[in-house]
């Protein structure tokens, strides 16, 4: 009989060995789906997962590596500090859309003005909208005890009217003819978030998650703060024991990964997706809680995971287009990613016996 | 704005059927956490609920069968999240999580083929005698079957939880697992037990959607409702009683915003569209003085 043993602290090599089992077990499994939807298993894997970065092509597909690989980073950094200290916002695809809508109202207010200026405007207003979306939740928390995880999830749909409202409605573009949408911020040099090295998919969102990840890293490991969350996470008791504040704690975990889900946004809205579309988004803001876990919540091991994550989008677009595979797949196949990481991280905290053993 | 073409009547039989689909979702997930379980992915397995029936009920032509079909897919999907949180013990928040994301992917898989199609019919049941009572007989006894399912299962779980055997024991393994276990009860056979009960309550919901409420497959097409039903149980202090209240409360602003929607209200549309959302959170600030069930989201390990 098999029989579970806690470890006494968790052990080091699995924390690092579970993420690339998991990984290899998606794949295995992954193929085995793929057969069944009548595809060769390996071609798609290869597709997946290789074809991307090693295909004639890839001079096209690397680039987006950073471009969707982005958003997911900076994101997920942001929710890593308040996952670890037991804080659930849910709500990042909310607070990502709120900081775009916000970020872009201000750039257009100010249309068609021509200053470099307004940029840096529009990436303080998409941080501050994703940040008060994300305070809703919070203060609802610290002063009412409310559940964050539900409200933080309500908040995304009601984000998600709003969006259609804008991109309706006070948004949309005087001279696009009625159309939905705003104005091209990609073609506005005032609000642009072009590529810095012309071809590399390097734009400012992509800056602007390598350093989020080196903060987190500093915060996490040298810094008080990354003290204070760890302990939070590990022992409330103890945390409330050391003098921490628990509802301050909560709202600057809050706030922080509401902050950078606006600054993501933001940055998508100027870039890549260049307008205030009813459906711009594309639920970066729920893959990144599967990029958070996947990187064990550490900052290095996040900004691996986002590009992973990246990869299987880019990926699962040429599978579609070459294949035929269906979009919804590599959704399934990202799903499945966490449940066989959440899966064997068993192997992390506890120790398989054989047998009945001593009863102690 | 024409509000004189709300119809009262009309508008308190649709609250029933608005209030369903949660109202069998919710009273699922709450026998699932009166269990000590905390599962948090009630939306992936009401909208694999949703396809399967569907898929069930054009394949075979029986509503019937569709219902039954939601109901084992609701309750598969929900043993992988209770294998992986207790056999493997892991995190409930992050797994629910995951099986939402999952159940999203593995329905849309599903459904592919069967977007625009029409499903097989399934008739309102004309309830003799009681639904010929002037106005009482139209809002509650003229609905299709599945509402009065609803009710009956509201109705059995209150029972089951109040007055039975199994029920205080179900009970006393979601307050305190460990001295449940000291006791010799099967901490983790019983939990399983609740969280299929749950997937299948939800996997109903789901489908009363995709059969009865819209009645068609689209992606996504469950739209938060999972996530009510969550907030449902919240609101009901865990118990059956206020959960009947609080889904009945909900599909009321559900169905007075559609209906404002068609008086042709000033407001826009998609501000209408946000009040289920917002009237649940208003509702999770003013009702958190409840107590959860003591073990609610705890691994149980037995250490021997």
């Amino acid at each position: 009989m098999l029989r579970l043993e806690k470890r006494p602290q968790p052990s080091r090599a699995w924390t690092f060995a579970t993420p690339l089992l998991a990984v290899a077990l998606t794949m295995v499994f992954g193929g085995i789906l793929f057969a069944a939807l009548g595809k060769n298993p390996i071609g798609v894997i290869r597709t997946i997962f290789l074809d991307p970065l090693f295909s004639e092509f890839s001079w096209f597909y690397r680039p987006q590596l950073l471009i969707k690989g982005a958003p997911l980073v900076l994101i997920a950094i942001g929710l890593s500090f308040g996952f670890r200290a037991g804080i659930w916002n849910i709500g990042a695809e909310g607070q990502y859309i709120v900081g775009a809508i916000c970020g872009a109202a201000a750039g257009l207010a100010l249309y068609p003005a021509e200053t470099r200026l307004i940029f840096p405007l529009m990436v303080l207003a998409g941080a501050l909208g994703g940040w008060a979306w994300a305070m809703i939740p919070g203060v609802l928390r610290v002063k009412f005890g409310t559940n964050e995880i539900l409200v933080s999830l309500m908040l995304v749909y009601v984000a998600e009217q709003l969006l259609a409202s804008m991109a309706l409605g006070l948004l949309r573009n005087p001279d696009g003819l009625g159309f939905p949408g705003s104005r091209n911020l990609a073609q506005w040099s005032s609000s642009a978030n072009n590529e810095l090295i012309a071809g590399s998919g390097m734009h400012w969102g992509v800056v602007a998650a390598f350093i989020a990840v080196i903060f987190a890293y500093v915060a996490l490991s040298r810094h008080i703060f990354g003290f204070q969350v760890k302990l939070s996470g590990q022992s409330p008791r103890a945390a409330t024991f050391a003098g921490i504040n628990p509802g301050r704690l909560i709202l600057i975990c809050m706030g922080l990964s509401g902050a950078l889900a606006g600054l993501a946004g933001l940055f998508e809205v100027t870039g890549p997706s260049g307008q205030i579309s009813i459906d711009f988004n594309v639920g970066y803001g729920f893959t990144a809680i599967i990029v958070a876990f996947l990187g064990r919540l550490h900052p290095i091991g996040i900004l691996l995971a986002g590009g992973l994550m990246a990869l299987t989008y880019i990926g699962g677009e040429i599978a579609q287009s070459n294949l035929g595979l269906p979009a919804a797949a590599i959704q399934m196949l990202q799903g499945m990613l966490l449940f066989f990481l959440l899966a064997v991280d068993v192997l992390t905290n506890y120790r398989i016996r054989i047998g009945q053993g001593a009863a102690a | 704005m024409d509000l004189s073409a709300i119809n009262p009547v009309l508008l308190l039989a649709s609250l029933m059927v608005a209030a369903t689909p949660i109202l069998l979702a919710a009273i699922g997930e709450l026998v699932v956490e009166r269990a000590g379980v905390l599962n948090l992915g009630v939306e992936g397995m009401m909208i694999t609920g949703a396809v399967c029936g569907f898929v069930v009920a054009v394949n075979t032509g029986s509503p019937w069968l569709g219902f039954l079909g939601a109901a084992i897919g609701g309750a598969l999907l929900s043993v992988l999240f209770g294998v992986l949180t207790q056999y493997l013990l892991s995190n409930q928040v992050a797994t629910g999580l995951a099986l939402t994301l999952f159940g999203l992917g593995v329905s849309s898989l599903i459904g592919q083929g069967y977007i625009g199609i029409k499903g097989p019919e399934f008739p309102d049941w004309h309830i003799p005698l009681l639904g010929d009572i002037p106005i009482i007989g139209p809002i509650v006894f003229q609905h299709d079957p599945m509402v009065y399912v609803g009710l009956l299962i509201c109705l059995g779980v209150w029972a089951f939880l109040k007055y039975s055997r199994l029920g205080l024991v179900l009970r006393a393994v979601g307050e305190n697992h460990d001295a449940a276990h000291a006791l010799g009860y099967k901490v983790i056979r019983i939990r399983m037990a609740a969280i299929m009960f749950g997937g299948a309550c939800a996997g109903l919901g789901g489908a009363y959607l995709s059969l009865v409420r819209v009645p068609q497959w689209t992606e996504g097409m469950t739209a938060g409702a999972g996530w009510i039903a969550l907030a449902i149980v919240v609101f009901a202090s865990w118990r059956p009683g206020r959960l009947l209240l609080g889904a009945y409360l909900f599909g009321g602003v559900t169905v007075l915003q559609l209906n404002l929607q068609a008086a042709g209200l000033a407001i826009p549309v998609e501000y209408l569209s946000m009040s289920p959302y917002l009237a649940t959170i208003v509702v999770l600030v003013i009702m958190s003085a409840g107590r959860a069930p003591g073990s609610l989201g705890r691994i149980f390990h037995a250490s021997r």
